[in-house]
């Protein structure tokens, strides 16, 4: 059952990231990037990761998707045509080194034994404690610390978001 | 029966085409989406190692890739608002000001 | 105290420290009497000394102290240490008391310098220099005290550094004393060698031991301290930078050339003298190279017409003659002709300066003509050092310079012959330049005429005391009667062993016959009398008479007035080989070599950056191509591994 579900979402995912890639119209782009997304949430519930499926979806397929169509519709960038891509050769270069990553990565996998763990996901309590309990019970004792450094970060994020998308009066560039 | 090394593949091959997204597209948003495909991919890839590692922290450390890529893709926007404003165009190889 | 002994090379050293560092602001009048102060305390602590000293049996007129241990390494041990024995005692009087006595008149001389604070700090730096080398107890100390006087001549010398002939006369002092300084360089190796300490007592002590009479190591040894001596005190070959020193200010030629530094050679040599009896081959060279000297400078000074080249001549010319005494294995008398030398050369040249400040810098004497009414002080107090450096009783050139011939008489009869010429000599051109300067007729022109005046009471004092020095320094050294030779009788427990071993080799009897004394001294005088004559002659009754001579002579006398082109011929032989030498080195090398490597590599870096740019395209994906390529040699380093 899982093998059959993971091979469907996987071969969903799959296509629809191949068409981000290479489909030319940018709200083509961002539909399929949605559905990629909730393939891969589909994955993480897959995979035990309940909590992480449901942020995933919230945020970035409801959120920062969104946002992304909020800039192309902003922009009107849907009608906007590039001109020849001069330098086209030289992204060939960039393929070709991409694919060798991925063909030397490979051989490793095959030898893959994961060791270790420290076997806080209590997956043999599966049915009685809640993936999202999990999760709590480990960020918020030992990684407190960070998740409080990831407000300020997002306290950072805003306000550089916030300047740099104001409108300007005129052309003088502030501070 | 799927093991650890099927995910992993397929976050290996989510992570290469997202690679040759930024390579290949010269639209800033496709850009910029292209690194969101990466960034899931590794995602994919902590989940997948939580579950068949037994802990939990995987999973803790995806939350704070979700946290960092929202925000980099609010400034990123942000920025690609910006340059169109300036430029009228949001082709990524005419923000080139920066040559010799 | 002898406890004291150090603070008479230290009072100059902090009259140079206060004012060099923190002088600044000092009015003139500070300045000066700081300078001078400092010099007169050491020389009251060294009278102190002295005195102490007299007190003394004549055997244990020797007192060292050691205030410090500079070097120790392995044998080697060099203390900071003050010998004080008779010898060293009347050498630093000498050097603080007539040292004292040029401070103050420098304070009228360099009065309106723009460099007073400059000049007087050398001045103290000089006299420290100076004490320490004829304080000291150790070769490698003195040496100190040598090259620290060599360079406050260079400073001084160059004083009016703009001037180009003045840095260039600086300069040639400097590198000819380095000449000899490398003589007495190895010759302090060859002592270290033989004896493993630079310690005089030490050395002297072991010195019959260690070498052999008349050996070739001492020969060597003291054929290069010789050397060294040659350069310091100017005689043949390394006398050419004495002349040109007269650049300096008058003050500086009166204390270094011709009172102080220019002597640390005799000084030197009479310290030795044990070395030096044991080496009879050095001991005649000294001689020989004394007197040729004296003889040689002297015909010089004939011609010359400035009046302090004249001088310049005449102290390498007197240099010799105690170089000769020495040389004789007359110790005593070459510092007792020391010291009166100092006296009246330091009032000569003092004197003309106080002619120059009458006569706003004139120099030459064929502009100078019947000043003795316009500045009497000047002209008396010249005239007494005149008369004694001719040496005309009672005046103490007479007696040292007597005794000088006297015991050269004794030594060969062909030294006689040589210093007997050269003083007839001396008296000469003395009397010449006494001639031409204040008597005869005025050849002064009237610009300098109007302002002709006698020098302020601060440079007159100076003069005269050095006059009265002149009149009764010699009484101290008078020969023949019993006790009347105090200067004789206090040095000579230092001489006494070196005279030991000349008696002892000595063919000859030296009896100490009382008629031949009172004859030479007889010719002595009379030789000095018909110089003044001869000149009074030439100068004043019959000015003509030089113009005839010239003319009769005139290739000799192109020859003598040109230095006999001496030096000429050491640019020919010497200075401009290595000038080439230099400039090849600075076009072929300096320019080629380092430069190009400098050059060049600032070349290949600009050629890979040249390079390199291209890389900076500005596109953004083409960075990310360069992590995508990095990233990847990375992980297949790690993968491939």
């Amino acid at each position: 059952m899982e093998t059959v579900l993971f091979y469907i979402l996987g071969t969903i995912t799959l296509a629809s990231a191949f068409c981000v890639v290479f489909l030319q119209r940018p709200i083509h782009n961002v539909l399929f990037m949605i559905i990629t997304m909730i393939g891969i949430a589909g994955l993480f519930i897959l995979l035990h990761a309940e909590f992480i499926a449901m942020v995933q979806l919230i945020v970035y397929a409801g959120a920062v998707m969104v946002l992304f169509l909020f800039v192309i519709m902003l922009l009107n960038l849907d009608q906007l045509r590039l001109s020849h891509d001069s330098r086209a050769a030289r992204r060939w270069v960039g393929v070709v080194a991409a694919v060798g990553l991925l063909v030397l990565v490979a051989p490793i996998f095959r030898a893959f034994t994961p060791r270790g763990g420290t076997g806080t996901l209590m997956l043999d309590k599966a049915g009685q404690i809640s993936n999202t309990e999990v999760v709590a019970r480990e960020l918020f004792t030992t990684y407190l610390l960070p998740f409080e450094i990831t407000s300020v970060l997002l306290l950072a994020a805003i306000i550089g978001a916030v300047i740099l998308a104001r409108k300007r009066s005129g052309k003088t560039a502030k501070g | 029966m799927v093991t650890l090394q099927h995910y992993l593949f397929l976050s290996a091959a989510l992570f290469t085409l997202g690679v040759i997204g930024v390579m290949f597209r010269r639209n800033l948003i496709v850009i910029l989406m292209s690194l969101e495909l990466m960034l899931n991919a590794v995602n994919l890839t902590f989940i997948a190692f939580a579950r068949y590692l037994g802990s939990v922290e995987g999973q803790i450390i995806v939350l704070f890739v979700m946290v960092v890529a929202a925000a980099e893709v609010a400034v990123g926007l942000a920025i690609a608002v910006t340059v169109f404003r300036q430029r009228g165009s949001i082709n990524v190889d005419e923000v080139n000001l920066m040559r010799w | 105290m002898t406890d004291l002994v150090w603070l008479i090379p230290v009072f100059p050293l902090i009259g140079f420290l206060i004012n060099g560092l923190i002088g600044r602001r000092f009015p003139e009048k500070a300045i000066g009497w700081i300078g001078t102060a400092s010099v007169g305390a050491s020389f009251v602590v060294a009278l102190f000394i002295f005195l102490e000293l007299i007190c003394m049996a004549p055997d244990s007129r020797s007192v060292q102290k050691i205030v410090y241990t500079w070097m120790l390494s392995g044998d080697l041990n060099v203390p900071i240490g003050f010998l004080m024995d008779p010898l060293s005692m009347i050498m630093m009087m000498v050097v603080s008391g007539v040292g004292c006595i040029i401070h103050a008149y420098s304070i009228g001389y360099m009065h309106g310098e723009v460099g007073f604070r400059r000049y007087f700090s050398y001045l103290n730096l000089f006299v420290f220099n100076m004490l320490i080398l004829v304080s000291a107890n150790n070769f490698l100390l003195m040496f100190v005290g040598w090259e620290g006087v060599g360079l406050c001549s260079y400073l001084l010398i160059g004083y009016y550094y703009e001037k180009k002939s003045a840095s260039d006369a600086g300069k040639k002092a400097f590198v000819v004393n380095r000449v000899g300084d490398f003589g007495f360089l190895l010759g302090m190796f060859l002592i270290f060698v033989t004896f493993g300490t630079f310690n005089y007592t030490e050395v002297f002590g072991a010195a019959t031991e260690k070498l052999t009479q008349g050996g070739t190591m001492v020969t060597l040894i003291t054929l290069l301290l010789f050397v060294g001596a040659t350069g310091k005190s100017a005689q043949i070959p390394l006398f050419t930078w004495l002349p040109d020193a007269m650049e300096g200010p008058t003050p500086v030629s009166a204390l270094i050339h011709a009172a102080t530094m220019v002597t640390a050679g005799v000084y030197m040599v009479a310290r030795c003298s044990i070395l030096f009896a044991m080496a009879p081959i050095s001991l005649t060279v000294v001689a020989i190279i004394g007197g040729a000297t004296a003889l040689f400078a002297a015909t010089i000074g004939i011609t010359q017409y400035d009046i302090k080249r004249v001088l310049a001549y005449s102290t390498i010319s007197q240099l010799g003659y105690m170089f000769m005494a020495c040389g004789v294995g007359a110790f005593a008398s070459g510092i007792f002709h020391l010291m009166t030398h100092a006296f009246f050369k330091a009032l000569l040249f003092m004197a003309a300066g106080s002619v120059m400040h009458a006569m706003s810098g004139e120099l030459d004497m064929r502009k100078m003509g019947d000043l003795r009414k316009k500045v009497p002080y000047t002209h008396w107090t010249y005239l007494f050092g005149t008369l004694a450096i001719a040496g005309i009783f009672p005046f103490a050139g007479f007696f040292s310079k007597d005794e000088i011939l006297y015991y050269s008489f004794q030594r060969h009869e062909g030294f006689w012959i040589v210093g007997a010429v050269a003083a007839i000599m001396t008296s000469f051109y003395m009397f010449r330049s006494v001639f031409m300067t204040f008597y005869g007729q005025s050849r002064v022109d009237h610009e300098t005429a109007h302002h002709i005046h006698e020098s302020p009471p601060i440079m007159i004092v100076p003069l005269m005391i050095l006059a009265f020095l002149s009149l009764v320094g010699g009484l101290v050294g008078i020969p023949i009667f019993e006790g009347l030779n105090r200067f004789g009788d206090f040095v000579a427990p230092v001489f006494a062993p070196a005279k030991a071993i000349i008696e002892h080799g000595a063919h000859h009897d030296g009896h100490h016959s009382v008629s031949m004394e009172l004859i030479l001294m007889g010719v002595s005088l009379a030789i000095a009398i018909l110089g003044l004559l001869f000149a009074r002659w030439m100068y004043v009754s019959d000015p003509g008479v030089p113009e005839r001579v010239i003319q009769k002579f005139p290739r000799l006398h192109k020859l003598v007035y040109n230095k006999y082109w001496i030096d000429e011929l050491y640019d020919f032989l010497f200075v401009n080989s290595i000038v080439n030498f230099s400039r090849f080195l600075w076009k072929a090398f300096d320019e080629a070599v380092i430069d190009g490597i400098v050059n060049g590599t600032g070349a290949v870096v600009r050629g890979w950056g040249n390079a390199l740019r291209w890389i900076q395209t500005g596109l953004v994906r083409d960075y990310a191509l360069s992590f995508l390529v990095g990233v990847l040699v990375v992980i297949g380093y790690l993968v491939l591994r």
